[in-house]
């Protein structure tokens, strides 16, 4: 069994695949199981697992399906140990109900969600169509995992040894939002060692491991009675979400203070507009940059005070999609800038910008 | 001493399962409704031997087996 | 006077919210007879189904899951994996098991998980109003199949025992049936070999139990008991259907 705080060796500077990183890193949180099924383009993870938890006498298992693989998940988490998995876009569509159950047992687990082009069997490009499903749930009921959205194989690295901690210390999914262009970046990254992000984390007194000296443990989600009991779960969870909101809205600011023109993408959408973005400041432009890296709970706050420091800014949202994290957007401004001050520029099915598209577009926008 | 069975009958759910394994023939419908609404079955204790069969075949654990003083008749 | 015989003391002492007739009352007490004898209930974990048998945790004192419907295999897998000690009992009913989670209990017996399964054959789906499973016989009328199921267009009926048996790393496969007392301490047997493979290590171990549903069945119990005499065990053969010891 690993040892929870694994600390392993000192900080390397290491190159690695988005896909490995994110295997690499949940060793090091001291993730017991790991539980997936190969697709396209996450499976490099899967294949670096196997071996590497061979390695560490950790358990890996490849499931019969991302179904199984999902309630495995769940199984583990109920046993009161780190567990995680991952998928891409079909595959996490599979595992929708077996993480409704997961949120609503309040179980703690990582979620690795590698986008690419859908709807149905779609392709293998990088895409960002799936922010409506983690961020709104995604499964039956009202229910949020919180979504965290790395843009670098740093990034991998970082937020999914932060995933597990987060995950135990809210008793809540994450999800790490990749895309198929960060999970196949191949970058060299700094591979610290396991820091916990919290002091203590909660016991897992509700875990299933027998119930010699205590009473029965049940991990549930049907609340047939009392009556409002169902009712009281989702007050439970209501007001956790909204704790989760106030403490955790991640986002990071590139050349925001008197910006002309601000730019809002996340993923690898965010590194390749922020090359367009240099080379239009090169040439005197004042373009800014607002990357969420929290999509859920997504940085309103953040991007009202934004909004409310440069009166007249306009903002460009860039996705892969046809526009999703355009909504939250729209939401966070509406009552701050007007909807002409909002525009959008992206598609789904897999279309991957590239700087110049973006480069164009920008210069577009200022001609306006 | 004697073995023969007990009903608690406000378990009982009145499926009758148990009238025909009983190899003595003790057990019939009551013709009387428990607190649920079933017509519960009651014991003949002087034919009951205390085979516990109605206890294996009850699916409602309404039976128990003792064992009495008295003779097995 | 003393008391010779009482129920099992892992279980309710509560009425339980089966039918009257079931026979998901009779495997409980089953259950908790060999779980006293044996003396696990401390380390066991139940993976329970979706069914009339989804509200187990209320009946039996030990942890339990409540899984999603036909997952228990997988759920179970995965305790057992992070858990090898303890004692991981998978309970199905033929929905579960023969339809939706058709795929996980196929692997899991398939890998060779070192568990104990209970599958409740009861041939109809009762929890939803008495719909036609996989298991339900060819004629059989049920509220899905209203004129009788038919070969052409929803096949014969799924011998579970049998398919499993051709998996290799399944180690004890055993069809009983709880409609008399001479099968229900058949079935009882089965069910503490089916425990005592788990405990010994020997490896995937399930018992098929044909089972009353009056209600699913639209009959009287005691008619109940009738149809698993005769068609039920007719299609469905009692038996061991694997034995690796």
């Amino acid at each position: 069994m690993a040892e929870y705080n694994n600390t392993g060796s000192d900080t390397r500077k290491v190159l690695m695949k988005g896909n490995e990183a994110v295997g690499e890193a949940a060793i090091k949180a001291g993730c017991l199981c790991y539980f997936a099924y190969p697709i396209t383009p996450q499976t490099e993870t899967p294949e670096y697992l196997s071996r590497r938890m061979e390695e560490e006498n950790l358990i890996f298992l490849q499931a019969e399906s991302e179904i199984a693989a999902i309630n495995m998940v769940f199984g583990a988490s109920a046993a009161g140990v780190r567990v995680m998995t991952s998928s891409s876009s079909p595959g996490i569509s599979l595992k929708q109900e077996g993480i409704s159950y997961i949120a609503g047992a309040e179980l703690p687990c990582v979620i690795i969600n590698v986008v690419r082009g859908g709807p149905g069997l779609g392709n293998i490009e990088a895409s960002q169509a799936d922010y409506f499903q983690s961020t709104r749930g995604g499964g039956h009921g009202d229910y949020r995992c919180i979504v965290l959205a790395p843009n670098s194989v740093q990034e991998c690295y970082d937020m999914t040894i932060n995933a597990f901690d987060l995950a135990d210390y809210y008793r809540i999914p994450v999800i790490i939002q990749n895309d198929g262009i960060i999970g196949q970046l191949v970058e060299p990254f700094e591979m610290h060692p396991y820091k916990p992000m919290f002091e203590k984390l909660p016991p897992k007194k509700w875990a299933l491991t027998g119930c010699a000296g205590r009473e029965p443990n049940v991990v549930r989600t049907l609340y047939l009675k009392p009556p409002d009991g169902l009712e009281q779960l989702n007050r439970k969870l209501d007001e956790r979400y909204k704790r989760i909101q106030a403490e955790l809205r991640w986002v990071e600011l590139f050349n925001c203070d008197k910006a002309e023109l601000i730019i809002i993408a996340y993923g690898a959408t965010s590194r390749i507009a922020k090359s367009a973005i240099k080379k239009h400041n090169n040439n005197g432009k004042k373009i800014g940059m607002f990357r969420p890296k929290t999509l859920w709970p997504w940085p309103d706050v953040e991007l009202v005070e934004i909004a409310r420091k440069n009166k007249g800014v306009k903002f460009l949202v860039i996705e892969m999609s046809t526009g999703q994290m355009l909504e939250d957007v729209l939401l966070s401004l509406m009552d701050v800038v007007p909807k002409k001050g909002i525009l959008f520029y992206g598609m789904g099915g897999g279309w991957n910008p590239t700087p110049d598209m973006i480069y164009e577009k920008i210069a577009e926008v200022l001609a306006e | 001493m004697a073995k023969k069975v007990q009903i608690n009958l406000e378990k009982c759910k009145g499926c009758d399962l148990c009238i025909d394994v009983c190899p003595k023939a003790a057990i019939r419908k009551s013709g009387v409704s428990n607190k649920k609404g079933y017509d519960y079955v009651e014991v003949d204790i002087e034919r009951c031997n205390g085979c516990g069969a109605c206890y294996i075949i009850c699916p409602d654990c309404c039976f128990i087996i003792i064992e009495t003083a008295g003779s097995a008749r | 006077m003393n008391i010779v015989k009482t129920q099992p003391k892992s279980i309710t002492t509560e009425s339980t919210k089966y039918c009257p007739g079931c026979g998901h009352g009779i495997v409980l007490r089953l259950i908790g007879e060999v779980v006293d004898e044996l003396g696990i209930r401390e380390k066991m974990i139940l993976a329970a189904p979706v069914g009339c048998s989804v509200i187990l945790y209320d009946y039996i004192f030990c942890d339990v899951v409540e899984c999603a419907h036909g997952r228990a295999p997988a759920v179970g897998t995965a305790i057992k994996r992070v858990h090898p000690d303890k004692f991981v009992l998978i309970y199905q009913g033929d929905g579960d098991l023969a339809a939706i989670g058709t795929a996980e209990i196929i692997h899991a017996a398939n890998r060779g998980e070192n568990m104990s399964v209970i599958f409740v054959n009861n041939a109809v789906y009762g929890m939803t109003g008495g719909q036609m499973a996989p298991t339900t016989l060819i004629g059989q009328k049920t509220t899905t199949s209203p004129f009788g199921r038919t070969i052409k267009g929803m096949g014969k009926p799924i011998r579970v025992c049998e398919l499993l048996a051709t998996l290799e790393e399944t180690k004890y496969l055993e069809r009983t049936s709880i409609h008399s007392v001479r099968n229900i301490n058949k079935t009882k047997a089965a069910i503490r070999k089916v425990f005592q493979n788990q405990l010994n290590g020997i490896g995937f171990s399930l018992v098929e139990i044909l089972s009353m549903c009056p209600v699913g069945w639209k009959v009287s119990p005691k008619e109940a008991v009738q149809f698993i005499e005769e068609p039920l065990i007719n299609y469905f053969p009692l038996g061991v259907y694997k034995d690796t010891e």
